[in-house]
């Protein structure tokens, strides 16, 4: 299982340096992994009991319960579906879109890592683990090349998805053969192979990027709309920005599992550009982003499986398909509120009092 | 155009803040803000070089200058946002780097022609200002202890601390936010998205932004860039208004006019200082050439 990999990992490094720590250390770790995984696992039980009470009442062929991959397809599509989103409104307004795509690649040579090391050192550690890492590391890089170089984000961004690529395309040539085949299915994605395990990994990612976000969304919000003023406030700018940036490596290695490197970057702007066309207000164009890219998820896998096509970029399709329309509905709500708009060309200030906003 | 000062209903709370701005040996109540000898440059040259300025309480200071002459650098060094290569930048006695009171300064960019196309509603922006007061920073500002709190008053204790960790606003928040809305004139407005407004409304929207914060001290840069004439003068009179009721204004502007019937103050700037003082002795100085060189226009017939 992948924790205990982590863990044995972890006591492996730290018994070159003290081997008296590694006993403790090493039953501690694997408590901690088994209670970190075993609670997503115990959710993919139940989600598979609600997934076969949902075949029984509907007769959904691909909710058959003997295609569990599906049932966890569905899962992980989901929570995708929330979580792009959800970090991509953040992304998209400080325009920073593409960082995505850039995190995608790194990803892909995490992958390369975790494949690399598990032909060569026959670890059997779980490749979304080692794209994680190496994707988080790599966000980190991208804002302190940034900061260290007042480089352009996009600069810094082609820096690191160029080298990214290059590691995985280096390590994967390295072992020739049977790696090369491996890697498709994380090239573009692939219901088929969510693993139990792949979907652990994604509901824990799940839990870390809704709850970072619950609790820093005023943050992330402030900063997002207006760094300078944030700065002055007392933020601390770079610090909201890094964890902004580890929250998309994230996101983009946990949605990789089905919609692989390529395309998972959509996920992350479609929907968010969807949603600025009909929103009025921030938390409306969050939660209606939300919606179009579960629409997109849910219609994609049912495409993908009734018609036998990639899930990836059938979801794509369908995410770009409700953007255009969304691009329709919000030029015909302003024509009407154009029209219906009253004059906003006179404000009275009713008694302006300075003191209402003081507490002194 | 009325300046600060002119409007009867405001006579009043300007002679309080006359007293203010004179009251400054009281504890807490020094310059707002207080440049030493600051030099800065982004390169070997310096940008800003031995600049020293004292703001008090409740003053209306405009630092003006050419471009390029260093306005925006001394904005940020004296909001903490550059560290100076020499001097000292204190913000309400305190060093720029150690303040962490951030909330009592509103900010202001040049915001009017910014074409933001972010979905945002105007009492969303507002709401902001709510944001350093909320969360953790309020549980630690109850003076009891986490027992005698939870003894005194459980229910109102727990809904604090969720508050303080799911960072939501209270009902007195919402207030707040309500009341700078109002007080700025854009309550009719609250809920359209900041987008669709005119570039003096969204000024407005920004000022609103600082009073729901509780700033002490407005830092505006060049805030009436790409508005249209009558909203800027309805703009200043805001401004007037809020200084007269006690907030402590710094503009830095461009607009020599502007400043000459808004400001009490004159800051000239063109790497150093060349002009502190009065409006009246500025418009009469020759600082104004100096700084700007011989093309400068005169002041002599501006209107005040």
């Amino acid at each position: 299982m992948s924790a205990g990999v982590a863990a044995t990992l972890l006591t492996a490094v730290l018994a070159a340096v003290d081997p008296s720590m590694v006993l403790p250390l090493q039953s501690g770790l694997g408590a901690v992994g088994d209670l970190v995984f075993g609670v997503p696992h115990w959710v993919l039980e139940q989600w598979y009991w609600l997934m076969d009470w949902v075949y029984y009442f509907t007769g959904l062929e691909m909710l058959n319960p003997r295609y569990r991959f599906m049932h966890r397809a569905i899962l992980v599509g989901l929570c995708v579906g929330v979580m792009a989103p959800l970090i991509g409104t953040f992304l998209v307004h400080r325009q920073l879109a593409l960082i995505g795509d850039a995190l995608a690649h790194t990803g892909f040579a995490g992958v390369a890592v975790g494949l690399f090391l598990n032909a060569v050192l026959d670890l059997g550690v779980s490749p979304y683990l080692t794209a994680v890492v190496v994707a988080m590391i790599a966000a980190l890089c991208i804002e302190l090349i940034s900061e260290a170089t007042d480089a352009y984000n996009d600069v810094s961004m082609a820096i690191v998805l160029s080298t990214g690529f290059a590691l995985g395309t280096t390590l994967i040539s390295l072992n020739a053969g049977g790696l090369a085949v491996g890697v498709n299915q994380f090239l573009f994605g692939n219901l088929s192979t969510v693993s139990p395990g792949s979907a652990a990994i994604l509901l824990v990612l799940f839990a870390v990027i809704v709850g970072t976000v619950a609790l820093t969304r005023n943050q992330l919000l402030y900063v997002t709309f207006d760094e300078t003023a944030a700065a002055v406030s007392g933020l601390s700018v770079n610090w909201y920005n890094r964890v902004m940036v580890m929250l998309t490596a994230m996101v983009v290695v946990g949605a990789m599992q089905i919609m692989g490197v390529i395309l998972v970057a959509a996920m992350l702007v479609v929907p968010v550009a969807g949603a600025t066309q009909v929103s009025r207000s921030f938390s409306e164009s969050l939660l209606v982003s939300v919606v179009l890219a579960e629409l997109a998820v849910l219609l994609g896998i049912a495409a993908a499986y009734y018609g036998g096509v990639t899930a990836g970029g059938v979801i794509v399709l369908f995410a770009v398909a409700i953007y255009v329309c969304a691009v329709a509905i919000g030029k015909v709500q302003s024509a009407r509120g154009e029209r219906a708009a009253p004059d906003m060309g006179s404000i009275e200030t009713d008694g302006v009092d300075a003191g209402a906003g003081r507490g002194d | 155009m009325s300046s600060h000062g002119t409007d009867s209903g405001t006579a009043e709370r300007t002679g309080e803040r006359a007293s203010a701005a004179t009251d400054t040996d009281a504890p807490g109540r020094g310059p707002v803000v207080d440049l030493a000898g600051v030099t800065f440059g982004y390169t070997a040259t310096p940008v800003v070089e031995d600049v020293s300025l004292a703001v008090d309480p409740g003053e209306y200071v405009a630092v003006v200058g050419p471009n390029g002459s260093g306005k925006s650098t001394l904005m940020q060094l004296l909001l903490g946002l550059l560290e100076p290569d020499a001097g000292t930048a204190r913000l309400f006695g305190e060093r720029t780097d150690r303040f962490d009171d951030g909330e009592r300064v509103g900010y202001v960019a040049q915001h009017a022609s910014a074409a933001k196309e972010m979905p945002i509603t105007v009492r969303e922006v507002v709401k902001m200002g709510r944001f350093p007061h909320v969360g953790f920073g309020r549980l630690s500002a109850d003076d009891r202890t986490a027992a005698t709190a939870l003894r005194e008053d459980p229910l109102a204790t727990v809904r604090r601390v969720a508050n303080a960790v799911s960072g939501r606003l209270a009902s007195e928040d919402w207030a707040i936010v309500d009341d700078a809305l109002a007080t700025v004139g854009m309550s009719a407005f609250a809920d359209r998205r900041i987008t669709q407004l005119s570039g003096g409304q969204r000024q407005r929207a920004f000022i609103a932004r600082a009073l729901a914060g509780e700033a002490d001290l407005l830092v505006l840069d060049e805030p009436t860039v790409g508005v249209d004439a009558e909203s800027v003068e309805a703009f200043y009179d805001l401004l007037a208004e809020l200084n007269a009721g006690g907030i402590t204004v710094l503009l830095i502007e461009h607009d020599l006019g502007a400043v000459v019937e808004q400001a009490a103050r004159v800051v000239c700037l063109n790497r150093e200082v060349y002009f502190d003082g009065p409006t009246d002795a500025f418009v009469d100085s020759d600082a104004l050439a100096r700084a700007f060189g011989t093309g400068a226009r005169s002041l002599a017939g501006v209107d005040r």
